[in-house]
């Protein structure tokens, strides 16, 4: 099986194949690029290093949400192109369930964090089980939350965890005050987004039918944008 | 030489639109997925939806425009999008998807100027029409008087200084009770009302004599409204929607007249969702035909935001070479003429 996957949910951005359990190629860039200029041309690299078109990927696979709204987009209309072009299915991950997969094996609770502005964080909570192989388990799905909140339910379940993700850097110093377990945070190179765990995880999600045309698919936002918001907040505070 | 078809794609403000165009003139389909109904809830446009909308129907647009045409990618020469002006996370939609088909059809990607799109919208039903001509561009975001050289060669002799004069009709048409969208709803309450019953200024702007500024026009309607409000006296919501746009038309006219005169075109095309105004064309029709000048407009489905004229801007700067690279950007505040 063959995956293109991409990840412009954060600042990072990053393009990979993944073909039957190897990582053939991986580009990252987390520099002030926005996507739209960097996606395109690490894709084109990577065909031409590659020599490969691509065409023959099995699926598209794509971090589809949360996170910054414009990264998302771009993402998932580079997805929506290509799929259509080629008359391929695409796979959507959900962002922080990534971020979670990258840390595959970890013994402690992982708890990505993503600056989502707003005195909130994109966030979940994971832990890897072994059972013949190691398996995540959700513990907490992917949401946007006052980081207060996931602080909360971290020290209510009293094991240690590994924090990573974008927002650590926002949300170190309230980490370090109200975190009361034992914590670390992930290295670099496990701490940001990355297509080839994207891709990975479209793997499975590809074998148990978990898939979507290229005019189905569209990013998973997690939240209404603001003029929706401040209508919905109007028209309760009216009722 | 065989044909060339461009499939193009548009998505700069608030229609997701796909076309497919044969040598530069003819359209074989022309899809456009209009936001409108959503953006009416907010009295305008906002940006966060309506790129959320675009993501969700782009793939559609584009099959349908495919199908419409009856072609498949195998016909398809090169892929034309909008990449400026326009809203960003709108555009970015456009030109990422348009980018990622061109890059996996191993097709030519051709970024296209919105403004020029418009401009261009005229060759569509006036097979005849070739520069050099006198264009003036007016639409929600554009107000351009411009002088068209050659294909994809303008020189902007005047532009609004302020509001553009779609921006001054939702204004207008907000202040006296008619809701969003402005233009059609004022076109048509106009018919009732005396376009002479106000006088409302017809602004001249200091250091360049073709440039446009509506907004003391806009002051003066809502001023004259809130005077009358203060006297408890009733005001003709006709007769204000018709002063106004005989303001508008007066200088539109204007302008574009003076610059025929100036330069001694010959003929004349309007563009833009403001030149679906059936006051503005017919002033436009009286004015060219005393002055013996041609006079072309685009039927209003060419003249609203529509991927058919991305698709006759894209053929020729296709033909005069232009590549765009994987690295094209959308580019909110792209000026005419510039790369």
């Amino acid at each position: 099986m063959k995956i293109l996957g991409f990840d412009s949910s954060g600042m990072a951005g990053s393009v990979a194949v993944v073909e039957d359990g190897i990582t053939k190629a991986e580009y990252i860039i987390n520099n002030k690029k926005t996507h739209s200029q960097t996606l395109l041309p690490m894709l084109d690299d990577i065909s031409k290093m590659l020599g490969e078109d691509l065409s023959d990927v099995d699926a598209v696979a794509i971090s589809a949400g949360p996170g910054s709204f414009t990264g998302l987009r771009i993402g998932s209309a580079a997805v929506k192109g290509l799929a259509m072009a080629w008359n391929k299915p695409v796979v959507s991950i959900p962002t922080v369930d990534g971020l979670a997969y990258g840390m595959w094996g970890h013994d402690r609770v992982i708890c990505p964090l993503m600056d989502a502005r707003r005195n909130q964080t994109y966030t979940g909570l994971y832990e890897f089980v072994y059972e013949d192989e190691y398996v995540m388990k959700t513990i907490l799905a992917q949401c946007a939350v006052a980081l207060d909140e996931i602080i909360d339910k971290i020290n209510e379940i009293g094991k240690a965890v590994t924090f990573l993700g974008d927002g650590v850097p926002v949300f170190e110093e309230q980490i370090k005050e109200k975190c009361k377990v034992d914590y670390s945070f992930a290295p670099a190179f496990a701490n940001r987004q990355r297509a080839s765990v994207i891709a990975t995880l479209a793997e499975q999600y590809y074998k148990e039918g978990r898939i979507e045309t290229a005019t189905e698919h569209a990013p998973d936002y997690l939240r209404l944008s603001q003029a929706e918001r401040e209508r919905m907040e109007q028209n309760s505070a009216n009722s | 030489m065989s044909d060339v078809l461009i499939m193009a794609i548009e998505s700069s403000c608030d229609e997701t639109a796909a076309a497919v165009v044969k040598n530069g003139r003819e359209v074989l389909s022309n899809v456009i997925s209009s936001q409108i109904d959503l953006h009416t809830l907010y009295g305008g446009v906002v940006p966060e939806i309506a790129s959320r909308k675009h993501i969700e129907k782009i793939n559609q647009v584009t099959e349908q425009a495919l199908t419409e045409a009856g072609v498949t990618w195998d016909d398809i020469t090169a892929i034309a999008v909008t990449y400026g002006p326009g809203l960003v996370g709108a555009l970015l939609v456009g030109v990422s998807f348009a980018k990622s088909l061109a890059w996996a059809l191993k097709k030519p990607l051709i970024g296209v100027h919105h403004i020029e799109g418009h401009i261009s919208a005229n060759y569509i039903e006036n097979k005849e029409l070739e520069p050099p001509f006198m264009c003036l561009v007016v639409s929600g975001g554009h107000s351009h008087l411009v002088k068209v050289s050659d294909y994809g060669e303008y020189e902007i002799l005047g532009k609004t200084r302020d509001d553009a004069a779609g921006e001054a009709f939702d204004k207008v048409a907000r202040a006296i009770g008619l809701g969003y969208p402005g233009g059609p709803k004022i076109d048509k309450v106009s018919n009732e009302g005396n376009p002479l019953a106000m006088d409302f200024p017809r602004a001249k702007v200091v250091g360049n004599e073709y440039d446009f500024s509506f907004s003391g026009l806009k002051s003066a309607v809502l001023n004259y409204l809130n005077s009358m409000e203060m006297k408890g006296e009733p005001v003709s919501q006709a007769d204000v929607a018709a002063s106004f746009q005989q303001a508008v038309v007066d200088v539109l006219v204007g302008h574009s007249m003076r610059a025929i005169e100036e330069y001694g075109f010959n003929k004349f095309a309007i563009a833009g969702g403001v030149a679906s105004n059936s006051h503005l064309r017919a002033a436009f029709e009286e004015a060219c035909k005393e002055r013996g000048v041609s006079f072309y407009r685009p039927s209003p489905i060419f003249c609203t935001d529509n991927a058919a004229m991305i698709g006759v801007a894209g053929y020729y700067e296709f033909m005069k070479g232009m590549r765009s690279d994987w690295d094209l950007n959308a580019v909110p505040n792209l000026k005419l003429g510039e790369r």
